[in-house]
């Protein structure tokens, strides 16, 4: 990094005082960085001129460990690692992908109970998403709140595969446990006590004054930008991009539900700033209870583990499946050599394209809105890492 | 487009860049190109009306192993909704791919990790150092034949 020195500038007092950019190491430890993340930012007193993130601090090779497992079945819990916080979300990608490579389809029961999971899911991870936001800028209590209703949704996974966070829940396949006695009407009983509780959010955070004022015009990504860098998610829809996989690159069974996705519509300052991608997810949270309601009355009976291979061994061929996470378009390309065990797997991660995005929106910001701007992205660096 | 028109009209206007179309028998068609004319071919499918290929969804390194290395690309377009698949296949021991970060740049990390972990060089790359390794590693992680080494700046490697 060149340093360019800025000639010196006199202060009030009469002295003169040299003035120059400098280098700040934001990171890897920082409370507000969301993981093991650095950033590197040049600075000129509090306006941020550049920004160069650092990434690998928590890198595993998902990638190679996929290759050295005896089948493909055995990739589904280093899958769950890569985005902790929306687990589910990850088993579907991956699951959807090995299936289509095999060719097999699964029952419609498996396909009811994966679109509930996902979309419980989704709820939970985009409650961590705006807790920590909140956090991120100075807002204590609404990350509570949030936790608290979170901690409903992952007692309803605990009841269904014993696990909270990291679940291995979904199969080539199948799922690996029916809905148990009694989870269909605590389901129900969730969505009814959670849907007034996105008003109690927005009383307490979205429309906060403090809040709007923190994010509203700050960060701006353009829709022609976010497209080109290849942005996805709440973050692509909240630069008003109506864009989402579950409706526009269907996969699953999600045709048969009435929902919409939302969009940013610039309501507190301008289409994409910091506050529409926050308020997306807010909105999203109502839309996924509404496909979850839906899918809890349609959903059949039947066996869960009837499609589930003795042996997975594709033909020879590859396939690039991707589907809506929480965070954005996760897609794994999976290549197979026609043995047991994949040849090849590559997650293209959501927050490792979206994080490539930050430096381009995030010049020419106070360091402060730079924490307000990082945040908004919603990154989860076990899965820009992998 | 179906995957059809799509091939048909690039090898109009590119036949001598297209090695192999392959649509039936497959569960995604892909089209592979040789590396020279790369750039090209991307710059015409996202500028072409008929194409739009706007969005980038995915670029993965290979390591086919018998001294073949290859880049992926996964490309959809937002407006027209359609897909195409391009392959690019490389020597190793002369693994060198033109960039298409100028394209789109979300190319621009996708391209350092696949530079980082399978060792293809991307030229005119903006920026092509390693993206997840230590800037001072050896070897390419994904590479089949890859050994990890057993120090790593006198550390012990755990495994």
């Amino acid at each position: 990094m060149t340093e360019i020195i800025t000639p010196p500038i006199k202060s009030s007092i009469g002295r003169t005082v040299r003035t120059e950019e400098m280098l700040l190491n934001m990171g890897p430890q920082h409370p507000s960085m969301h993981g093991v993340l650095r950033l590197e930012l040049v600075i000129d007193g509090e306006i941020v001129v550049d920004v160069v993130p650092q990434i690998g601090y928590l890198h595993r090779c998902f990638e190679k460990h996929a290759e050295s497992m005896t089948n493909y079945q055995q990739v589904v819990p280093y899958v769950d690692r890569m985005d902790y916080c929306a687990a589910m979300n990850m088993d579907f990608g991956y699951v959807i992908a090995v299936e289509k490579l095999l060719g097999i389809k699964v029952p419609e029961r498996v396909e009811y109970i994966r679109v509930i999971m996902a979309e419980l899911q989704r709820i939970a991870s985009h409650l961590i998403a705006a807790g920590t936001y909140g956090l991120d800028i100075g807002a204590w209590t609404p990350f509570l709140y949030m936790f608290r209703d979170r901690e409903r949704i992952l007692d309803l996974y605990e009841m269904t595969c014993g696990a909270r966070l990291l679940y291995n829940y979904m199969w080539v396949g199948g799922v690996s446990h029916d809905l148990p006695p009694g989870f269909i009407d605590k389901a129900k009983d969730f969505c009814k006590y959670f849907r007034p509780k996105i008003e109690e959010y927005n009383n307490l955070l979205s429309f906060n004054e403090i809040f709007i004022k923190r994010t509203a015009n700050v960060g701006v990504l353009p829709a022609d930008v976010a497209i080109a860098y290849g942005v996805s998610g709440p973050v692509l829809r909240g630069s008003g991009v109506n864009f989402d996989l579950r409706r526009d690159d269907l996969y699953s069974i999600y045709n048969r539900f009435e929902w919409e996705p939302q969009i940013g519509k610039g309501e507190m300052g301008t289409v994409g700033d910091c506050w529409d991608r926050y308020i997306v997810r807010i909105r999203e949270m109502e839309q996924s209870i509404n496909i979850v309601e839906q899918a809890l009355n349609q959903i059949p009976d039947g066996d869960v583990a009837s499609a589930i291979p003795k042996r997975i061994r594709p033909n020879p061929g590859d396939v690039y499946a991707r589907t809506e996470s929480a965070r954005g378009e996760l897609g794994f390309y999976v290549v197979s050599d026609g043995s047991g065990k994949p040849f090849r797997v590559k997650g293209r991660s959501p927050c490792f394209v979206h994080l490539s995005v930050l430096p381009e929106i995030s010049r020419g910001s106070m360091i402060a809105d730079m924490i307000a701007i990082a945040g908004s992205l919603d990154i989860v660096l076990g899965e820009v890492d992998r | 487009m179906t995957p059809q028109e799509i091939s048909d009209k690039l090898k109009q206007k590119f036949p001598d860049a297209i090695l192999e179309i392959k649509i039936e028998g497959v569960v995604d068609p892909y089209i592979k190109i040789s590396p020279s004319n790369l750039k090209d071919i991307a710059l015409y499918l996202r500028d072409d009306p008929d194409f739009q290929f706007d969005f980038l969804m995915c670029l993965s390194g290979m390591d086919y192993t018998k001294g073949t290395l290859g880049v992926v690309y996964n490309i959809f377009s937002m407006k027209k909704k359609h897909k195409v698949n391009l392959k690019v296949d490389v020597p190793k021991d002369k693994a060198e791919v033109p960039s298409i970060a100028s394209v789109w740049p979300a190319a621009n990390w996708h391209e350092r990790e696949a530079y980082d972990l399978i060792g293809v060089k991307f030229l005119d790359h903006p920026d092509m150092r390693r993206i997840l390794m230590p800037d001072d590693w050896d070897g390419h992680p994904l590479q089949k034949d890859y050994k990890v080494p057993e120090y790593y700046q006198g550390m012990k490697v755990p495994y």
